[in-house]
């Protein structure tokens, strides 16, 4: 895979004086400049369909906000399905049964399944929305009888999860499906803060998900300065003290890497 | 990726950019201050200081309703920024093994403070200060049942063991706000709010769970480690909100200060205690075939919390200075 979760396009360089001094590219360069929020998403839609040769055979999600449920009923599926195999695997059953670890991953286990089977019923009990199939995992890359590859794993899962409903709820038109993707995500948050703490004790909030903010000393509440300047919404660089939230399509590019082929994913109504 | 092609794409999605943008020579400004040459990885920040121009909020007057959800925010977030910088600076209150952490979590509130008052400018309540507050939960009293909590000699705060319980119980209840805030902000033009007011939340849960998880750590004495199980979830809770946690933590006096915090809201039906085992109409007990149990069921979910009953537990946490000031009116 050429391009990451949150990498982009490789830097080259392109001359942009040539349009502004030719007078009909001029004018154009005025109207192109308007796509608003869409832009930074139409880049990187721009490399992927240079260099991605495996883009075909995507399933789209779709559109709408029945779009946006199976969206996130995909990543639900994926997680339920990682954590399933987890409990089969050397790591899980090697654990104590009293210790913290078997604890979590029960629960994890149990947390993901429940918002799997609730979005396949809702979705199948929404007039006009179509459910989305049953997706093939693919979790090649992950030794399940490591504790440090499925910790990192899950953790990818969980951070993942957490960018995905924060910048897939923007689309939501109906306030009630905004609420139950609300109702969600703090649980993965949850999830995401501990398995950090596990991994790397202390890292709940580290700046690769957070814009870590410095408040001056001293000084008047809100007063200082954020790590990451702040970009256009939706591209991993938002306000200060905010989660890097993340636009679907940016997620699905990520996810495919642990999706089977002709499970692979694309979300083109939500750039 | 060919640029000719972005900006291709691009016409097609907003032909009427010019009638936002006035003057459209601060185009022609704006790439001759970053000179003649743009690499492609820049071109994304390039526009985006485009779409501020055209679409930022900045002079346009927010809703009222809107105006109101962020003001109660930033209320919490001041409540939760004093008692941490308090906290702080209080020798030998918090374990050294989570100075660190709370220093980034005082921090985290400090920018979602920047965030709100950048977004409400002039219609942002006061900073109420640190005398704004009665973290004891005695309502100006300083006599409150979580008066220990910032004690670092008192027997009940032994590790922060009381600070903690508070700081779960604050940070509950700004994910439960936020929650029940984030419709409010779902309207066409404040879509970049309701990110950043998502964003927040999730952060909010991020904090939650640490402050769960070293809760575990002072019962099970494993300060600075995330691997003690969790038990009585009162005192040694998950990570998650599980049934309703037995009411929250137990104060010295016996009662349970954040009751309120893992119950009902002042509408049942739309914003369930947190032992909820419904969502959408579907009972998850039995759900894809499968049965869950409770506990299980009420985990998986977080649930909304109305205004009036967010305020009447951060008043328990204001002064009468505060509420004059504004907070939580």
């Amino acid at each position: 895979m050429s391009h990451k979760l949150s990498s982009g396009p490789q830097p080259h360089e392109a001359d942009l004086d040539r349009p502004l001094y030719t007078p009909i590219k001029r004018r154009s360069f005025f109207m192109y400049a308007g796509a608003t929020a869409g832009a930074t998403a139409l880049v990187l839609a721009g490399c992927s369909k240079d260099d991605d040769a495996s883009g075909a055979n995507l399933i789209d999600v779709g559109s709408g906000d029945a779009g946006i449920l199976n969206y996130a009923y995909a990543l639900e599926q994926l997680e339920a399905a990682f954590y399933a195999k987890v409990k089969t695997g050397g790591y899980y059953t090697g654990l104590a049964p009293t210790s913290a670890e078997k604890q979590i991953f029960d629960d994890l286990a149990a947390h993901e399944a429940i918002h799997r089977d609730f979005f396949k019923a809702a979705i199948t009990a929404t007039p006009g929305a179509t459910l989305l199939q049953d997706l093939t995992p693919d979790f090649s890359s992950i030794n399940f009888g490591d504790r440090s590859s499925v910790l990192n794993a899950a953790q990818t899962f969980e951070d993942t999860g957490v960018a995905a409903y924060n910048g897939a709820g923007r689309f939501i038109t109906n306030n009630a499906y905004l609420g139950l993707a609300g109702k969600i995500v703090s649980v993965e948050a949850r999830h995401a803060a501990l398995i950090r703490d596990l991994v790397s004790y202390g890292t709940f909030v580290n700046n690769d998900v957070v814009n870590v903010f410095t408040q001056t000393a001293g000084a008047a509440p809100g007063t200082g300065t954020a790590m990451s300047a702040q970009n256009t919404s939706g591209n991993g660089n938002p306000g200060p003290g905010q989660e890097r939230s993340k636009r679907p399509p940016q997620i699905l590019s990520a996810v495919n890497n642990y999706l089977a082929a002709g499970s692979k994913l694309s979300a083109n109504s939500f750039a | 990726m060919d640029f000719f092609q972005l900006l291709s794409e691009l016409d097609k999605a907003d032909p009427e950019f010019m009638d936002r943008i006035n003057p459209r020579r601060r185009v022609f400004q704006y790439l001759g201050n970053t000179g003649k040459k743009i690499t492609a990885a820049a071109v994304p920040a390039v526009f985006a200081s485009f779409f501020t121009k055209a679409y930022g909020q900045t002079g346009t007057t927010l809703p009222q309703p809107v105006i109101d959800v962020l003001n109660l925010a930033l209320g919490l977030e001041y409540l939760e920024y004093y008692f941490y910088d308090t906290a702080l600076g209080i020798p030998g209150l918090i374990p050294s093994a989570e100075t660190t952490p709370i220093q980034t979590i005082r921090n985290d509130e400090a920018g979602h403070i920047k965030t709100i008052k950048d977004v409400l400018g002039t219609a942002a309540i006061p900073d109420p200060t640190r005398a704004g507050f009665d973290y004891s939960g005695g309502s100006g009293s300083m006599a409150g049942p979580l008066a220990a909590a910032l004690l670092p000699t008192d027997p009940n705060n032994a590790n922060g063991k009381l600070f903690f319980a508070a700081a779960q119980s604050f940070a509950d209840t700004g994910q439960r706000a936020y929650k029940g805030g984030a419709p409010v902000l779902n309207t066409a033009s404040t879509k970049d709010i309701l990110e950043a007011a998502l964003n927040i939340h999730s952060v909010e849960a991020r904090h939650n769970s640490h402050f769960r998880t070293v809760r575990r750590a002072i019962a099970a004495n494993t300060l600075g480690s995330a691997t003690a199980p969790a038990g009585a979830p009162e005192l040694a809770p998950k990570s998650w909100i599980s049934l309703r946690d037995n009411n929250g933590p137990t104060a010295p006096d016996g009662s349970k200060p954040a009751s309120a915090v893992y119950g009902p809201g002042a509408d049942p039906a739309a914003y369930p205690a947190e032992d909820n085992t419904t969502r959408a109409s579907l009972n998850l007990l039995t759900v894809g075939g499968v049965t869950y149990t409770a506990a299980q069921v009420s985990e998986a979910f977080d649930e909304p919390l109305d205004p009036a009953t967010v305020k009447t537990i951060a008043r328990m946490f204001t002064t009468p200075a505060g509420l004059a000031s504004g907070l939580f009116k």
